[in-house]
């Protein structure tokens, strides 16, 4: 019984001291519109019939306080990238239309952030088929939640992990058709049904990002953001699974530079959880079984020769 | 020829179950290179095909192994891979021997193949090992593959999946070692075709 208090104390200490954690980090700008915003439902005063009213949050509006803190933005105050209007209730309808900030306002033209080449990745957005069918109106934020953005294909130590965080981006969209349709009046693709032709589908969908058979790669550029045309993906299997395999260029540059530059080739991928039949080339096999093969014909070419010689 | 050269010693059974298995390791083996090359390119039939044939292949000799098993329990063609230790290292030397001079000076064989005796010492240690190790650690490593969720994600620092290719690979490898020797070894006879007409109708030349 005496554990069990002790336990009870101490399950209290940790569960208080977590929210202080998470609160403490939030500032105190933020923690009053989120008083609201991270949570289903809010209440506010009526002057109209004097009276408090609660109501459902518009679930588009809510934000994960968790994911938020923990995105690269964590800890930005709202009014950083919206408007301090909003600080009265009922905001103003106007302040929908308030013209909200993109990546390169902030991180362009800023030497900070250079090594992710902001200037350069606009440029091939701009080439794209997103940027061809909406223009200005396909934002980074149609793909970056930029609520709560973490650089995983930087910090991830999984090859799956990096995938699958990089296609729920695409998938928000083109698995969605609401979403899909604030940017095109088609109902979009029927993504098992397009991807037919490609055997393992679901291996593949779950091991390469939709972006490598997608995009233009760019062998400089961290993340290519040229999306092609659909007519333009990449359907060609020896692409990626060769020895001059593709992703060597775009997936598995993150966690592989290094043993790139030094061989080449994919080699350490065999650390990681991924394998790719045709890329995954070991050379000392590769050597082993050439001369395995070599010396067999040589020596069964030495004894047809001797034979048909004491033939004679 | 005469007929009392000829000794009936492959049953149709084996017959079927040796031509459904050396054609799916041949095209094993051409799919295999195909998907591992894909760079070079070989024998101009796509990535897609190769992975379809290596598939179709595998599961069919998988089956057939199977029935070779099946075949083997039922049938006496067991006898023919019964492991005899008694001086086993001295009958190894003595057919190596034949095959690295005797032959070469015609010496008699020096186990002739008789209804009792289908394999030489050699012969039957390689099949043995063949069978009973190799084709089934490529048909689990294989079916791994196939399923590689099957597969324990991590073996120390390294990738399940890729140690289980680079078996499989290997594997793959010795068996086509094995083919090349096998058939080398199946031409030798005086008429470099008769073993192989053998595999179709079932009769040994005694005389070969």
């Amino acid at each position: 019984m005496r554990y069990f208090k002790l336990l009870l104390i101490f399950s209290f200490i940790v569960l208080f001291s977590g929210e202080e954690a998470i609160g403490s980090t939030l500032p105190e700008e933020s923690r009053q519109c989120l008083k609201c915003h991270a949570n289903q439902t809010y209440s506010y005063y009526n002057d109209w019939i004097e009276a408090e009213q609660k109501r459902m949050m518009n679930p588009f509006y809510i934000i994960d306080t968790t994911l938020f803190i923990s995105g690269v933005h964590g800890g930005f105050k709202c009014f950083d990238c919206h408007s301090s209007d909003y600080e009265t209730y009922p905001h103003e309808a106007e302040l929908k239309l308030e013209p909200l900030s993109t990546c390169i306002d902030c991180h362009g033209g800023d030497d900070t952030y250079a090594d992710f080449q902001f200037e350069r990745i606009e440029e091939e957005f701009q080439k794209s088929v997103h940027y061809e069918m909406a223009g200005e109106a396909f934002s980074c934020s149609k793909c970056h939640n930029q609520h709560y953005y973490t650089p995983v294909t930087r910090t991830s130590h999984t090859v799956g992990a990096i995938v699958s965080y990089s296609n729920d981006m695409c998938l928000s969209c083109h698995d969605n058709t609401l979403k899909y349709q604030t940017v095109s009046a088609g109902q979009g693709p029927q993504l098992k049904q397009v991807h037919d032709w490609l055997p393992s589908q679901e291996r593949h969908f779950k091991s390469v990002r939709c972006i490598d058979c997608h995009t233009v790669v760019i062998d400089s550029l961290m993340v290519s953001h040229n999306i092609m045309n659909k007519s333009e993906a990449l359907r060609d299997c020896n692409g990626c699974h060769s020895s001059n395999s593709l992703l060597k260029a775009s997936l598995y540059k993150y966690e592989n530079l290094q043993s790139r530059a030094s061989d080449g080739s994919l080699g350490s991928v065999f650390t990681n959880e991924a394998y790719i039949i045709g890329a995954n080339q070991n050379p000392l096999m590769k050597l082993f079984s050439l001369l395995l093969i070599g010396f067999t014909v040589l020596g069964i070419a030495a004894h047809w020769v001797l034979r048909v010689l004491k033939k004679k | 020829m005469n007929s009392s050269n000829r000794i009936y010693l492959y049953p149709l059974w084996v017959r079927i179950w040796h031509g459904v298995n050396a054609l799916g390791i041949i095209f094993l083996i051409i799919s295999g290179l195909r998907m591992q090359y894909a760079d070079v390119d070989l024998f101009g039939f796509s990535f897609k095909t190769a992975i379809t044939l290596h598939n179709v292949a595998g599961v069919s000799i998988s089956v057939n192994y199977v029935l070779f098993l099946i075949g083997n329990f039922v049938t006496t063609n067991k006898y023919h891979y019964r492991v005899e230790l008694d001086q086993l290292v001295e009958k190894l030397k003595l057919q190596s021997n034949y095959y690295l001079s005797g032959i070469f000076t015609n010496e008699p064989a020096p186990f002739p193949v008789s209804p009792k005796q289908k394999f030489n010492p050699l012969q039957k240690y390689v099949y043995i090992a063949v069978m009973y190790v190799l084709v089934p650690l490529l048909i689990v490593t294989g079916i791994a593959l196939l399923f590689p969720e099957l597969i324990v994600e991590r073996i120390y620092s390294f990738s399940g999946i890729y140690l289980t290719a680079l078996l499989h690979g290997a594997i793959g490898l010795f068996i086509f070692i094995f083919l090349i020797i096998h058939l080398y070894i199946a031409s030798m006879g005086k008429n470099p075709l008769i073993a192989f007409r053998s595999m179709i109708d079932g009769f040994h030349d005694v005389s070969h």
